[in-house]
């Protein structure tokens, strides 16, 4: 089934709706605060009960309308970033993007981020809230100097292809790292997970497309923390990714099955936090 | 698979067999000598036997209930990755015709992440984890690339689908972000196998919508279309809906 209407299906749940779970959850937070620490923190200790425990309780509240704004900005934020980028990109043509078929790809990703964009905007209005202005962006990464590290990013198509790679897996996690901001949002939840994979899809085809342009290394998914690209620059995006435990569980040849650490380490992407993200982007912000 | 209030379906393991003959001696010893594959064809009486707990070995094994709350969301992601798992563990081990040497390393990472989910999950849900299941790709041509592809496309977007829609049934902000961290995998997967299909298509308006978003699916979208791979009944009736 195709979500093609997840503007009407969220505007369904309407802000009064959202208000009134609002004030449960204010008190269900206070009466759990305590006990809900303690559980976290015992996490990993008790691997065995833990998908049972979360039987017990009642499930928590859906997110706030003040929440699910705050998410969906910080979103369109890093949607105008790329959706700006592949614009670019695309309005150079063939002077950055030397052959036809990546031409079409990068045409179809920018497509894709401008639908982004317009469908976030629309969400957060019938929300009642305010989309965040389109913001100045320096792709150079160099804060409005137009001279960052990425100063060819619009005339070297290997340049080019490295940001994308690198925006594409940073709004992966970045995504991702939302997900529990939204846990029990329903369609805010839904629609956020659907872009999130889309952005994976064009992350996979970024890399392809790296592949095919001389970067033997690089796979559609990723390997331990390697970027795969010639700089410094872009490595907060991929620390962190080389984690091969999860929920305390040692994915390294689990059960015997001889799985290795860059195995497991692409079996899982990794997500990152909002305060991570923001100091990634922060450099292509002019 | 069968939905819980389907009637009974009724294979002849006979006929099985004399459908799967000519590949069954091969998968066999691919499994003998690999030791991996633990689950597979329906057929393979010698493979049940070691797995009694898998079915009866008559074809019809024993029904599976997911369970309820996150537990049951989390067997039912269990079940999609044995399926997933299983499929590229024989696709790795008797690769199609005509297969060139980047696309079997890269099926070899894909069968290497799906075994690893496949494995969290059991590790992770400890005693409430559903069996083995028995299943059944009677369908694939694994000496086809086109088969073989085109199922691991369907399974990808599938997996995909099915974790996007299940995101919101989750209650645990934990256990989402660990679903998160497997969907974007699959995500991966699903736009590489569709670019060796069609160099390109790697999220084309066939799982995209017209506002950019992929599609989801709920467990009850989702089971069906997996269930034809699945001879167990797969009863998901504790699985919360909203």
């Amino acid at each position: 089934m195709k979500i093609d209407n997840n503007v009407s299906e969220i505007e369904k749940m309407s802000a009064a709706e959202l208000d009134q779970k609002n004030s449960r959850r204010d008190a269900l937070k206070q009466a759990t605060n305590i006990g809900g620490k303690i559980a976290l923190t015992a996490l990993p200790l008790f691997l065995s009960g833990l998908f049972t425990k979360a039987k017990a309780g009642p499930p928590p509240p859906p997110p706030t309308t003040s929440e699910v704004l705050t998410v969906l900005n910080f979103a369109l934020t890093l949607e105008y970033l790329e959706s700006g980028f592949y614009q670019t990109a695309v309005a150079a043509g063939a002077s950055l993007i030397p052959s036809a078929v990546d031409r079409t790809a990068i045409g179809v990703i920018a497509t894709h981020e401008m639908e982004h964009v317009n469908f976030l905007k629309s969400v957060i209005v019938s929300l009642g809230g305010t989309p965040v202005a389109l913001p100045t962006f320096d792709y150079t990464a160099g804060s409005g100097s137009g001279a960052g590290p990425f100063a060819d990013v619009f005339t070297n198509y290997q340049t080019f292809l490295a940001v994308a790679q690198t925006f594409e897996d940073t709004g992966v996690r970045a995504y991702k790292g939302q997900a529990p901001n939204l846990v029990q949002g329903g369609a805010y939840l839904t629609a956020a997970l659907n872009i999130h994979s889309v952005e994976a899809r064009h992350a996979s085809h970024i890399r392809q497309m790296r592949y095919n342009n001389g970067f033997a290394d690089v796979k559609p998914w990723i390997t331990l923390n390697q970027s795969g690209i010639n700089s410094t620059a872009v490595q907060p995006s991929y620390n962190g990714e080389d984690n091969t435990v999860q929920a305390g569980i040692q994915i390294v040849n689990i059960n015997g099955t001889g799985i290795s650490a860059d195995a497991a380490s692409e079996a899982f992407d990794e997500p990152l936090t909002t305060a991570q993200v923001l100091d990634i982007v922060t450099p292509f912000f002019a | 698979m069968k939905s819980n209030n389907s009637p009974e379906k009724t294979i002849s393991l006979e006929k099985r067999e004399d459908d799967f003959q000519p590949s069954r001696r091969k998968f066999l010893g691919y499994a003998g000598a690999t030791g991996l594959i633990a689950v597979g064809l329906a057929s393979c009486s010698k493979i049940l036997e070691q797995f009694p707990e898998s079915g009866n070995g008559k074809g019809n094994p024993q029904p599976v209930n997911l369970g309820s709350g996150d537990t049951g969301i989390l067997n039912y992601a269990y079940a999609l990755e044995q399926l997933e798992a299983a499929f590229y563990t024989i696709v790795v081990a008797s690769p199609y015709f005509g297969i060139n040497a980047l696309e079997f390393s890269r099926l070899k990472d894909i069968r290497d992440h799906e075994i690893s989910h496949r494995e969290f999950f059991k590790d992770a849900l400890g005693t409430s984890a559903i069996p083995q299941l028995v299943l059944d790709f009677s369908a694939v041509n694994f000496t086809s690339r086109t088969s073989v592809l085109a199922t691991a496309k369907a399974f990808e977007d599938l997996g995909v689908s099915a974790y996007n829609g299940a995101g919101s049934l989750i209650v645990s902000a934990d256990y989402l972000t660990l679903a998160g961290k497997i969907v974007s995998v699959e995500a991966r997967h699903a736009a590489f196998i569709r670019d060796l299909i069609s160099y390109g298509s790697f999220a084309d308006s066939t799982v995209l919508d017209s506002n950019g978003l992929d599609t989801s699916r709920t467990p009850a979208q989702v089971l069906p279309l997996a269930g034809a791979f699945i001879k167990n009944t797969i009863n998901a009736s504790g699985l919360p809906t909203s």
